[in-house]
């Protein structure tokens, strides 16, 4: 009798423990019944602070998501950190989000710098290092990098694009260009470089002229292009610099076909400070819609946006483009939760953001949609030449498509 | 200026009060003892207590301690204020990530080249420092940090420009059963713990005594047989290898460097660490690190709105409170203590 | 040579640009004897006043001269209540007081007025002045003049005025000072006020060409920085000259020494700084002290 009941007692002991041994393995990294952990680092201090609005545009967002009752039933447990645009930084803040935090995805983390540095820790440890904020290449490489997925169209694609343009359409120009002196600006330098090199066309370029961030103005470096005789000039600034490379270009009578960078195409922060007349005629790649731009104004996706930010982010500026870019990109987000459905494994949260199809966004120009696969991790890699005329960006041409032209 | 004189002889007292035996009152020496014998036995224990993400912040925290004493030695000790010292720490980080990257070197070897490059380097930036005076020779250095991110920039040949060099974490050898943060901590450790001791020696030694002449009254020192020159430069080159050999350390621990790293506001940090640990204190390279490290994380905590805002804050309360430091205030608490002792008449051991 | 006289033009304008902020890091250390690392962002948030002033609707030279009254009144109470507490303790200690207040300001102002930047109007006209071939930024004229009428005060004042004198004297030998009769205490807070009322003024100047958000003074004042150490810090006129020889020298290295190219245009602009140091140690136009033994 006694051996019987042991036997019994041992037998439901075995039973529960495996139970919760179950439920143990059950219980996935970063989910619960309840809560999505997704975890975040950006500049909110430091010299890339202006870029610290984006993390805190997504956090609004999500914020609106929660209110509506969340993804699938789960509200997102948004925890973002600052890591001042310092590599170790990041990665300390990334330890600290993956180790002590056990988020379930990385989302957004900001910089090139900062995303390098985080790179092999990320895939080591099997977490989605998802949608990247940085426009550099090597984010697309799924074969050696299966956890890392990038986002926006990369730089070199960018130039690329103008350099295909410019060799159509001004084939025997002068080529000056004025890029800033880190990896942001040498992406693009190097994508439009190539493109040219390939075409056998490198020596039209006649002037590269660069600066730092620190500097307080390029009028000396925009003295130098115009007196190089270069009749095109490709433009890689920020906002700020690119204000006063259009005024001074125009300040010293200098009329080059001018190849401004994505960047710095806002109406409000760059073209109207710079002059509206000065301004005409410059020539740039856009994927998204420039929120300051009068085309859109009664556009159903702008105005969607535009409601989100009074609501829930009122502190955001309304004329700064970061601020679309996050709301496109948390969209694109919780679009891959819910897909995940009630399987928010870390696996399935890869594979799902890794299956895209056709996904339009509110605020991306029409006619550009998500796409990934298994081999394709770079979302958007289309992009659209527009012209200023005065008043807006005027698209013209076709859509470059980056992925078909492999 | 009051303000100098008075500082000078200030920290001069707390240097004597290392260098010479104490005299009298409570027993300094194994109450010391004691307390670094539980400091040590609580490090090198660590790993077996801490998660892997605590281990890597330690680690960081011992790597800042080794650059904090290599600046203490040139600013506290010598009275030679640098700003730049951030420079030498990426000296030492590029030069392991270019061994271990191009070249193939065990990491293990580049922790020396990387001391001994940035001693011929200090010493040789610290010859024609010799001209400078104080505010000067602050700015000068503070030049040289600020022209270290570009130019590792423009030598992208070697040291990948802006896109910066990808390390592989090592692993620990001999097959042992640790993780690549325990190993790492262990080893660093190790490094800290020679380096502190072959520190103690040089400054409580005769080169110390010198060292400290120099700061508080150079014109007598020489005048006493103390070869300024000599002493200056040497000092200048020990504290950049000590700073270099901690930027090998954090190339290895981070596995990554980039240009933008390393830029003026690292030579700004390291200087914050030196003045809240405390001016010429061996211990406060410790304290120092332990708050660079610590409370801008702190700060996040307290706000998310403008956590640097509570970091300013935190270093304003701290100067006022503790203005000769951390290891200063300890000091001072700690002949408060004596002195109450001996003035109460309580019977003290010698 | 038409491109040399733009570059040495163009040099001139953002060397006014150091200048103006070298100004108020000299006076302040003839002041006080501290280098103020928070000079920068004290004028960038006053800066940032006058912006909401402006937004207020204020008409801009009465901004003007408010911002400057207010940063006067502000730079003398930061003095009285910030650093008073650590006056007499080490220099170093000092500094790490002014590194905290310069990271205070950052991050307030940034907090307060978001990192978007904004643009800042200019006073003078933005059309540019052409001389023959060579273009002149109207405002960078402006700019330059308001620097040196700003030093030409700084000059008489220090000089002709028994108020400078008292400043100077309280600087360089406090005890003496005190029993002269002067308020020690209150030089130093005035030797502050006027600082952040010249730094104010500079930002102004300088916000409508790089943009006003919090990070603006940063890059300049690092230049500030090697033109103050480059004049000689104990010379306003040094800073004024230090900055313009900063500016002019980065551009045409810049320009005509190929191998160097923008690359390295900071680069030369602080090898500089290291080079006229070895060669004079107290700057082209510092005063060497003598101590006597």
């Amino acid at each position: 009798m006694g051996m019987a009941k042991r036997f019994l007692a041992l037998l439901l002991a075995l039973g529960l423990t495996s139970l919760v041994a179950d439920a143990g393995a059950q219980t996935v990294v970063g989910v619960t019944a309840t809560e999505i952990k997704v975890g975040n680092t950006n500049p909110y201090s430091g010299p890339a602070s202006a870029y610290g609005t984006i993390g805190k545009a997504i956090g609004a967002y999500f914020k609106k998501v929660n209110d509506e009752g969340g993804v699938n039933g789960r509200k997102i447990n948004y925890i973002t950190y600052d890591d001042g645009y310092a590599p170790p930084k990041t990665v300390e803040m990334v330890r600290k989000l993956v180790e002590q935090d056990q988020v379930a995805l990385l989302f957004q983390t900001l910089g090139t710098p900062p995303n390098s540095a985080i790179h092999r820790y990320m895939n080591q440890q099997k977490t989605p290092h998802l949608f990247v904020a940085t426009g550099a290449t090597k984010w697309n490489d799924p074969k050696n990098f299966p956890w890392t997925m990038g986002f926006q169209p990369n730089y070199q694609t960018e130039g690329r694009v103008y350099a295909a343009h410019m060799l159509k359409n001004t084939p025997d120009a002068k080529v000056g260009i004025l890029y800033q002196n880190d990896d942001y600006g040498k992406d693009y330098l190097k994508g439009f470089e190539d493109a040219l090199t390939e075409a056998g066309k490198k020596n039209l370029i006649v002037l590269r002229q660069s600066y730092e961030v620190t500097d307080p103005t390029i009028d000396s470096q925009i003295v130098n292009l115009k007196n190089s005789g270069a009749t095109v000039f490709f433009n890689i600034t920020i906002p700020k610099f690119a204000v006063q490379a259009i005024k001074k270009a125009s300040d010293i009578g200098w009329k080059p076909v001018h190849y401004l960078n994505n960047v710095s195409s806002s109406l409000s922060t760059v073209l109207k400070p710079a002059g509206l007349e000065a301004s005409k005629g410059l020539i740039t790649a856009l994927y998204m819609k420039e929120v300051t731009d009068p085309k859109w104004r009664n556009d159903k996706g702008f105005l969607d946006w535009v409601a989100w930010m009074k609501k829930y982010y009122p502190e955001g500026a309304l004329d700064d483009q970061a601020n679309g870019y996050a709301y496109n990109v948390a969209i694109l987000m919780t679009h891959v939760l819910k897909q995940c459905g009630n399987d928010l494994s870390r696996e399935n949260i890869m594979r799902q953001a890794a299956s895209i199809k056709d996904l339009e966004l509110p605020l991306l120009i029409p006619g550009i949609k998500v796409n990934t696969s298994a081999t394709d991790f770079a979302p958007i890699e289309q992009e659209q030449l527009a012209r200023f005329d005065g008043e807006k960006w005027a698209e013209f041409g076709e859509i470059f498509d980056a992925f078909r032209k492999q | 200026m009051a303000s100098e004189a008075g500082g000078t002889t200030k920290t001069a007292a707390s240097a004597d009060a290392v260098t010479a035996p104490s005299r009298g009152a409570l027993s300094t020496r194994p109450l010391v003892m004691g307390a670094l014998v539980v400091v040590l036995l609580v490090a090198v224990s660590l790993p077996f207590t801490m998660s892997n993400f605590r281990l890597f912040q330690f680690t960081q925290v011992l790597i800042y301690a080794i650059a904090l004493l290599g600046l203490n030695m040139l600013t506290g000790y010598n009275g030679q204020f640098s700003l730049g010292h951030g420079a030498f720490y990426a000296i030492g980080a590029y030069t392991t990530a270019i061994m271990m990257d191009r070249w193939d070197i065990g990491y293990g070897w580049t922790i020396p080249v990387a001391g001994v490059l940035c001693l011929i380097v200090g010493f040789l930036f610290g010859w024609p420092a010799l001209r400078l005076e104080g505010l000067y020779l602050a700015l000068a250095t503070f030049s040289l940090a600020l022209a270290v991110p570009q130019i590792l920039k423009y030598f992208e040949h070697w040291t990948g420009g802006s896109q910066g060099i990808v390390l592989t974490k090592p692993k620990a050898p001999f097959g042992l059963r640790l993780s690549e943060d325990q190993w790492l901590y262990w080893l660093t450790l190790a490094v800290t713990i020679v380096l502190f001791v072959l520190a103690y020696n040089l400054l409580h030694g005769r080169t110390g005594r010198a060292i400290v002449a120099i700061r508080d009254n150079h014109i007598a020192a020489e005048a006493m047989g103390v070869d300024n020159a000599l002493y200056k430069s040497v000092v200048f080159g020990v504290s950049a290898a000590y700073t270099g050999v901690a930027g090998a350390l954090s190339a290895v621990a981070i596995a990554f460097v980039a240009p933008d790293s390393f830029n003026v506001f690292l030579s700004i940090t390291l200087l914050t660490g030196i003045v809240i640990g405390g001016l010429a204190t061996i211990s406060g390279a410790i304290y120092g690190a332990l708050f660079i490290q610590f409370v801008p994380n702190w700060a996040q905590d307290i706000s998310k709105a403008a956590p640097w805002a509570i970091f300013g804050l935190f270093l304003i309360v701290f100067m006022y409170v503790m203005p000769y430091g951390i290891a200063g205030f300890l000091r001072l608490l700690w002949i408060r203590a004596q002195r109450s002792a001996v003035i109460r008449g309580r019977p003290v051991r010698q | 040579m038409d491109i040399f006289i733009q570059q040495v033009v163009s040099g001139l304008a953002t060397g006014g640009i150091y200048a103006s902020l070298a100004l108020a890091l000299v006076m302040i250390y003839q002041a006080t004897h501290v280098v103020n690392f928070a000079q920068g962002e004290m004028a960038m948030f006053s800066t940032y006043l006058a912006w909401s002033l402006l937004q207020v609707g204020l008409p801009y030279w009465i901004t003007f001269f408010a911002t400057v009254v207010i940063a006067f009144v502000g730079g003398l109470l930061i003095e009285r209540v910030v650093i008073r507490p650590v006056e007499g303790k080490p220099i170093l200690t000092i500094v790490i007081v002014t590194l905290g207040l310069l990271v205070i300001l950052n991050s307030v102002a940034g907090w307060i007025y978001s990192y978007i930047q904004k643009p800042f109007p200019s006073p003078f006209p933005s059309k540019p002045i052409q001389m023959g071939n060579i273009f002149f930024g109207a405002h960078d004229v402006g700019e330059i003049s308001v620097t040196l009428i700003v030093l030409l005060l700084l000059f008489l004042f220090f000089r002709y005025t028994p108020l400078g004198l008292a400043m100077r004297a309280a600087a360089q030998n406090p005890v003496s000072s005190r029993l002269c009769g002067i308020r020690v205490s209150w030089m130093l807070g005035l030797g502050w006020g006027l600082a952040a009322a010249f730094g104010a003024i500079a930002g102004m100047m300088v916000a409508p060409i790089v943009f006003l958000d919090p990070n603006m003074m940063g890059g300049i004042q690092l230049y500030a920085f090697a033109a103050a150490t480059v004049g000689g810090f104990t010379s306003p006129l040094g800073a004024v000259v230090g900055g313009l020889l900063v500016g002019v020298t980065e551009n045409l290295v810049g320009t005509y020494v190929s191998f160097i190219g923008t690359e390295l245009k900071l680069t030369v602009a602080l090898s500089m700084i290291i080079i006229v140091l070895l060669v004079r140690p107290t700057g082209l136009f510092g005063r060497t002290t003598v101590r006597r033994v």
